[in-house]
């Protein structure tokens, strides 16, 4: 099967930094795809490789089998929707979603028509004759959408779509975009910074750091199986564990990683454990997330609301189920 | 608006603030109230008596047409290439990171900041050395020095106003550049070019200096105003193509400066 998007050992230098390095890359069709890492780590150089706004410095690109190296942005069947959404301030939200297909000709009357229904895919219908200065950013957000999905593009390319929208927002627009994405069965592609974004909407993460991918795979391989140290401790706050301490545990002297929600607190001062000492609480609502000193290694614990705590300063038994320690293939 | 709407400004001030007023402006009314006199030879005050005869003098007076029509035709050419010249150089400094950018941006600049006799003389020099006769184009080159300033410092304005995703967003859409800068760019500048190239155009109107030094024989309006009142003959013509000239010139200023006000909120709407 042809991918969506396939990177060949692509690369883009500026100068001397290497924004994207030697990145391999397959994004199926019809598949939900984060790229996801710290900001300078080369997601949103490789999305813009993919929309045309830049070009590999090595490798090849293609887009459902065809070469894309070369292809300026408007000839490319792929769409964006701009972080600050790019809308046009002096058309209206409706000649704003119609802008594409005014550009390749489309009669007033059909793209006007195909405009209005995009409209109501996004669930602003009516709004099509305000500006989009009177519009709030949730709202712009919707229209920037709609402006790319009219054009019926075979990827959508999203670049941190949620990230200036409040809490509440955010969490309505992840389920509105996870449902659009299956409704139309369109490839998307969305970067982000935000891995709780990343895990929860993707069928697939690509975990980005120094211009390279570190990881891809499903959200759950990525969070109970990170490859390296860097994915265990960006993903979700992993605790990493030195080669010595691995051992002691698994025979194997490796680095490992342990989930906070996998390792259980108990006041204690013998028995079976590691033995550590309390040194922070942190509430979070429905958990605690507890700061611990095992003999000048930091963890951390994640604790359901409501759990009897041991006071700061305390000496504790830490305890974890031996499946539960993963073992990275990093070398030690 | 004053929010303390209780407080006066005091009585000295305001005659002051008029006083202010009517110096810079009281002269201008001179003018105007001599284009009705009827004393042709020196202007007397008060005029003698009233008449409207120097309009019909002016209006058969051959000279008077040539001076407007070259006037108008080197403020058309000037600002027209102003407006091609601004607006690029706007874009590539407001769009781009090159070497350089910053000292280009004074050069371009420069021009305004510089005497107006300096231009002159430095124009002519290079006319000379290059061996081009004073001509129509001579005048419009020199023009266009300063006209392009103004077009530029407006477009760059509004430039830094607009966000930059727009072109890539617009191309994305699947429009070249060609539809990008019909469709997107265009308007999102248009106001502030329309503004910038009537500056230009009053700015070139009554430009005297530059053109002194880049004419040769032709007269624009000021250079054949300031040859009526070195050998009198009809006065009032003078007073009368004055007016005219007011008219041309604060018109469009008036009317830019409008545009431009406006302009904030069309530029800064996009987020």
């Amino acid at each position: 099967m042809t991918s969506a998007v396939s990177f060949k050992q692509v690369s883009r230098h500026f100068g001397s930094v290497r924004a994207v390095d030697a990145v391999d890359l397959e994004i199926a069709p019809g598949e939900f795809f984060a790229m996801l890492g710290p900001s300078g780590s080369g997601k949103t150089t490789c999305l813009r490789l993919i929309a045309g706004f830049e070009q590999p410095t090595a490798g090849s690109i293609s887009i459902f089998g065809e070469r894309a190296e070369g292809v300026p942005p408007y000839r490319r069947n792929v769409n964006t929707v701009f972080q600050d959404y790019a809308l046009f301030p002096h058309l209206n939200v409706l000649d704003n979603v119609a802008y594409g297909l005014m550009v390749k000709g489309v009669g007033k009357a059909e793209r006007l028509k195909a405009a209005e229904e995009a409209l109501s895919l996004v669930r602003l219908p009516g709004y099509g004759a305000r500006r989009p200065g009177q519009l709030s950013g949730g709202q712009r957000q919707r229209v920037a959408l709609a402006r790319a999905l009219v054009n019926q593009p075979k990827v959508l390319l999203l670049d941190e779509p949620l990230g200036a929208l409040d809490l509440k927002l955010r969490e309505n627009m992840q389920e509105e975009l996870k449902s659009l994405q299956k409704v139309l069965g369109i490839t998307f592609v969305f970067v982000t910074h935000d891995q709780g974004e990343a895990l929860s909407m993707a069928d697939r993460v690509a975990v980005f750091n120094d211009g390279r991918i570190m990881q891809v795979g499903t959200p759950e391989d990525i969070y109970q199986r990170p490859n390296t140290r860097f994915v265990a401790d960006f993903v979700g706050s992993s605790n990493v564990l030195p080669p010595d301490f691995v051992q002691r545990y698994s025979g194997q002297r490796r680095w490992g990683s342990l989930r906070p929600e996998s390792i259980r607190v108990a006041s204690a001062t013998s028995g079976d454990g590691v033995a550590a000492r309390l040194v922070g609480t942190n509430y979070l609502g429905a958990t605690t997330r507890l700061a611990l000193d095992a003999e000048g290694l930091r963890l951390h614990a994640v604790v359901p609301a409501g759990t009897a705590l041991p006071a700061e300063g305390e000496a504790v038994m830490l305890t974890f189920n031996r499946e539960s320690l993963h073992l990275m293939d990093e070398p030690a | 608006m004053r929010s303390d709407r209780g407080q006066r400004a005091p009585l000295g001030l305001k005659i002051a603030a008029a006083c202010g007023l009517l110096f810079l402006h009281l002269p201008i009314l001179l003018i105007f109230v001599y284009a009705f006199t009827t004393e042709e030879k020196s202007f007397v005050w008060p005029p003698p008596g009233l008449t409207t005869q120097w309009f019909a003098v002016t209006w058969n007076r051959p000279d008077v047409w040539d001076a407007l029509s070259l006037s108008v035709r080197v403020a058309a050419i000037s600002t027209a290439i102003a407006l091609v010249l601004g607006t690029l150089c706007a874009a590539a400094v407001s769009q781009t990171r090159f070497f350089g950018r910053e000292a280009i941006s004074l050069l371009v600049i420069l021009p305004i900041a510089l005497p107006g006799i300096i231009t002159g003389i430095a124009l002519r020099s290079a006319f000379a050395l290059a061996d081009i006769p004073f001509s129509f184009w001579t005048i419009v080159l020199g023009h266009a020095t300063f006209c392009v300033v103004v077009v530029y410092n407006n477009a760059v304005a509004r430039f830094r106003r607009t966000s930059g995703s727009m072109i890539e967003a617009s191309m994305d859409l699947g429009a070249d550049g060609f539809q990008t800068f019909r469709h997107v760019v265009l308007p999102n500048i248009a106001t502030a070019l329309l503004a910038g190239g009537m500056l230009a155009f009053a700015l070139s109107f009554d430009e005297v200096i530059v053109t002194t030094f880049t004419a040769g024989q032709q007269q624009t309006v000021p250079i054949w105003m300031l040859e009526e009142l070195i050998r009198p003959r009809q006065r009032p013509v003078t007073n009368v193509v004055a007016m005219v000239v007011v008219l041309v010139t604060l018109l469009p200023i008036l009317f830019a400066y409008y545009l431009t006000r406006d302009g904030d909120q069309i530029a800064g709407s996009g987020k």
